[in-house]
């Protein structure tokens, strides 16, 4: 005869610790108490995101433990010269019998900063998702289609050497400025925001990487190396590719952040997606580059931008610093406009070499300048005169 | 996307990086670490075509999850016991995950290789995925947990209490001073290689024993990032060991991080698997089981030793005092009674050892009642108001510890506790490793060499001196541990939320006798009198006990 043993397993138990099963101080208070929301109720983003990278100057008693070689620690608030109220504020000294306490929530201004896209993980991985799905459908959409086959050697050129060679400017922008000041900012909300913007532009830079993969295999002739000669020595995409290395080499991370997606992002970036290949590819029978070019658009317009201007706009209306930053954000305008106009103005002869041609070069600049000028104005900030070189 | 395409897909991204030729990408962070001879392949081969669909897959399953723990009335079925001390972990988690997002930027002007770049990247938003999942965690235990104090006020608690001040060396110590000793030593190499597997697989388990399957939902799916993140460790140290002149820095660094982690991590996870669960089956592992099995052979015997023949010198005596701390010096043990002594500092309740806790704990820990049973039935005597004072007040045998001014836990084990004078002010360590760390590993020079790169320990890292002084009411009610009722407190020694008088408020503290900073005391002491008071400080315990003469 067989005897079977018990397995040995935890037993479930009838614990009755539900929310409701009973009431007693606090058994209601269902929401995080230790921020203010920006509107009437906590969302969902707050919840995630609000407090989690401390700060000295309010609940983080004991201060930072751990140091640079210099002494500092934690997230340096003049790890850029812009200033939100509160921030001359010393950090609490703390001592014998000093207590904990800091200034009362949030401090400081920088910490009234919210994403307005509400960006977290489930946002950011969805969003994502979506892109590279829909961007893979198009191109096997259009390798079903054999409509690579339509493109004239001219338009097959242009995308090989000048759509590969914007890879570079994705990439490089995304990893050594975007994901590198994910570091550098004050709060959780700035560094998630920018951290997201990051991995748009580091996705992009693949999601163009592996389409010129794509056209390797699938147009005949196509040299999916032709972007390295064009990225190192092309003249036209020099001034582009030293502002984006300028962009990489700033310390201040805030005027990093503004200079690409206030500046280098409307009057080049656009330029060259919007109003150069969105616009002259169909022409030219591609109707894939638009679509995998103005993913990256949609990115930063619809939601890279409008983080970038919320992060701006509350510092160039600070109750404290107002002036102060709109001083620094009109020198950052002067000094970043002049060399972004001359990189565009670089780019001219791009606009000659497809067979069927683009709205001109000109007018094309025009409408980047017009839009740019827009987002200035939103900013409250001065429309600098180096728009007009 | 196919195998074959995505080795494809990997090296058609490695065209994407440049040598810059008219500016340099800024840097910003120093390391003493040199990198002039190896290169080394990106060890992960993601592209992001295939990552954010994995990941967003991942997603659907854990928020699926979520949704059938709530539809299935899972916290009917959930131990208090456990999900107290899920107020403690998640407070702490989402900080070191997103200070790990933080760190990667520190690597890479540092390691110059641009391949691995990419790999540090996609840990980066991992990251970034990982603290906010875990603060989604924390909002539905907030919203469908019978007690939600504590859990609503998280990350205030988090940032001035002594526990979570602990924790946050297992994420500041990510992202300041040397970039490689904190970015990748101290985080992939130590931290998520050895630690993770305790912290996000061994934990896990108990959480399910405990009627918790979200946990394991959460977590398991964050590990499955993990192991990623430590190819990119890997891959790092490889490079590192190429240079001899990184040798006497890997040696400091690892000796480091490995007993800050130590002291850190077990401290945490080990309290929270021995002490926060009901499962007392006497052939579930224990931590010290666990510990064992995960880290001392899958991390020492598996991943350390084989790389001691590239020339990496391997902390052998610090791994196995680690082992004696946990098995002979009963750390978790004496860190648990800790915890439960100043219970009326934090923001979690923990209810008394049951007899049942009791068998359990002698089964797997023999000796341990004498040590410290005895102690954990004044606990359950004390536990509900009734004229005396909290524990902490009362005569049990126990000596309030000196902090440890390194890892900040108490110095616990009372033979080892060390002292020594450093920039004017006498500071207890609580073991000799804790000593070396702060005067001299974290210095300028270390072994007569330059090391300008090396950060700092700073801030006020003795809790007590804050509150040096004051009435223990005041304490709790500055760092707004109390409930929306303005005077019952949030900790409480026990879980009966059923009878209001037996719950503690700030009223009962009043009562106590002031807050005094040990540190405070000891540095007014005379020369004699400290020398003294340290000799019978080691003399004491186990169990906190005090010397009390031969």
């Amino acid at each position: 005869m067989t005897t079977a043993t018990e397995r040995s397993v935890p037993k479930p138990v009838f614990t009755d610790a539900e929310a409701g099963a009973k009431e007693f101080p606090d058994s209601k208070a269902r929401r995080f108490n230790y921020f203010t929301p920006q509107k009437r109720k906590q969302t969902h983003y707050e919840d995630v995101t609000v407090e989690v990278q401390p700060d000295p100057r309010h609940y983080l008693a004991q201060g930072w433990l751990y140091g640079f070689s210099d002494g500092k620690g934690g997230y340096p608030l003049d790890w850029t010269v812009l200033k939100a109220w509160g921030s001359d504020r010393p950090e609490p000294e703390r001592g014998p019998g000093t207590g904990g306490q800091g200034y009362e929530w949030p401090a400081h201004g920088w910490h009234e900063f919210r994403d307005p896209n509400e960006e977290w993980e489930l946002s950011l991985y969805r969003y994502n998702a979506n892109v590279v799905r829909q961007l893979q459908a198009n191109v096997d959409a259009a390798k079903q289609a054999k409509s690579f086959g339509q493109w004239n050697p001219n338009w097959v050129r242009f995308v090989q050497q000048n759509v590969g060679a914007w890879m570079h400017v994705d990439h490089g922008l995304g990893l050594y400025l975007f994901a590198n000041a994910n570091r550098r900012g004050p709060t959780n909300m700035h560094n998630t925001a920018i951290a997201v913007n990051s991995m748009h532009l580091i996705r992009a830079a693949q999601d163009l990487a592996l389409y010129q993969l794509t056209l390797s295999e699938e147009v005949e002739g196509f040299d999916g190396s032709a972007h390295l000669e064009t990225w190192n020595s092309d003249p036209a995409w020099q001034g582009v590719r030293e502002i984006a290395e300028r962009l990489t080499a700033t310390d201040d991370w805030a005027e990093a952040v503004f200079a690409a997606n206030v500046v280098f992002q409307p009057l080049v970036g656009e330029l060259f997606r919007s109003q150069l290949v969105m616009q002259v590819a169909p022409r030219n029978g591609d109707f894939v580059t638009p679509t995998v070019v103005g993913a990256e658009e949609f990115d930063f317009s619809e939601r890279d931008l409008r983080y970038t201007k919320a992060i701006f706009e509350l510092l160039s209306n600070d109750r404290e610093f107002a002036e102060h930053n709109s001083r620094i954000m009109n020198t950052w305008l002067a000094d970043w406009t002049g060399q972004a106009v001359a990189a565009a103005r670089a780019m001219q002869p791009l606009w000659s070499q497809p067979d069927a041609k683009p709205i001109r070069f000109e007018d094309a600049l025009d409408r980047v300048k017009s839009r740019f000028a827009g987002i200035v104005e939103e900013l409250s900030l001065d429309t600098p005169k180096e728009l007009e070189r | 996307m196919s195998r074959q395409s995505v080795a494809k897909a990997h090296q058609k991204i490695q065209e994407l990086a440049w040598e810059p030729m008219y500016h340099q990408p800024v840097s910003q962070y120093g390391t003493d670490y040199t990198f002039r001879k190896a290169q080394k392949k990106d060890p992960l081969k993601q592209v992001l075509r295939s990552y954010f669909p994995m990941q967003e897959e991942k997603d659907h399953r854990v928020y699926g999850a979520s949704d059938g723990a709530i539809r299935g009335n899972m916290f009917r079925q959930v131990q208090e016991r456990w999900l107290e001390w899920q107020k403690l972990f998640l407070s702490i988690i989402p900080l070191p995950e997103i200070s790990a997002a933080r760190a990667m930027p520190l690597l890479f002007r540092n390691v110059p290789n641009p391949e691995l770049h990419n790999g540090q990247a996609i840990q980066m938003i991992d990251e970034v995925r990982h603290s906010t999942i875990q603060q989604n965690l924390k909002r539905l235990y907030m919203n469908n947990y019978i007690d939600p104090a504590g859990f609503n006020s998280s990350l205030r608690n988090f940032q001035n209490d002594y526990c979570g001040t602990i924790g946050r060396q297992f994420a500041e110590g990510f992202i300041t001073g040397d970039a490689i000793t904190a970015a990748s030593i101290y985080l992939t190499i130590v931290a998520e290689t050895a630690f993770t597997n305790t912290l996000f697989v061994a934990m896990p388990a108990e959480a399910a024993a405990n009627g918790d399957y979200l946990l394991p939902t959460v977590f398991h799916s964050v590990q499955s990032d993990e192991s990623r993140h430590i190819s990119n460790g890997y891959a790092t140290l490889l490079m590192a060991l190429a240079d001899e002149g990184n040798h006497q820095l890997l040696e400091r660094d690892l000796r480091y991080a490995w007993w800050n982690n130590h002291r850190v991590v077990d401290a945490a996870i080990g309290t929270f698997i021995e002490y926060g669960t009901k499962d007392r089956r006497k052939d579930r592992e224990s931590y010290a089981e666990m510990w064992r099995r995960w880290i001392y052979d899958d991390y020492y015997r598996s991943y350390l030793v084989p790389l001691e023949k590239y020339g990496l010198v391997i902390p052998h005596d610090l791994i196995e005092e680690a082992w004696n701390q946990i098995w002979h010096k009963g750390y978790v043990h004496e860190v648990a009674q800790f915890f439960a002594t100043g219970w009326l500092a934090n923001y979690w309740r923990i209810d008394p050892m049951t007899d049942k806790d009791f068998e359990w704990f002698e089964y797997k820990y023999p000796g341990w009642y004498d040590r410290y049973g005895k102690w954990w039935e004044q606990y359950n005597r004390l536990s509900t108001p009734n004229g005396h004072h909290p524990i902490v007040a009362e005569d049990v045998d126990y000596q309030y510890p000196h902090r440890c001014w390194t890892c900040m836990v108490p110095c616990l084990v009372r033979e080892d506790m060390v002292m020594a004078e450093v920039d004017g002010q006498w500071r207890t360590y609580c073991h000799e490793a804790c000593r070396w760390t702060d005067v001299e590993a974290f210095r300028p020079t270390f072994q007569g060499r330059n090391t300008p790169n090396m950060g700092q320990l700073i801030g006020a890292r003795e809790w007590e001196t804050l509150y040096h002084g004051w009435n223990w009411a005041d304490v709790v009610q500055d760092m707004g541990f109390v409930r929306d009722d303005g005077k019952t407190m949030v900790a409480q020694p026990h879980l009966n939320l059923d009878d209001p008088k037996k719950l503690w408020t700030l009223d009962h503290l009043r009562r106590m006798p002031n807050l005094q900073s040990p540190n405070v005391l000891l540095n007014q002491m005379t020369d004699e009198e400290r020398a003294k008071f340290h000799a019978d400080y080691i003399r004491g315990g186990p169990a906190g006990r005090p010397y009390r003469g031969e």
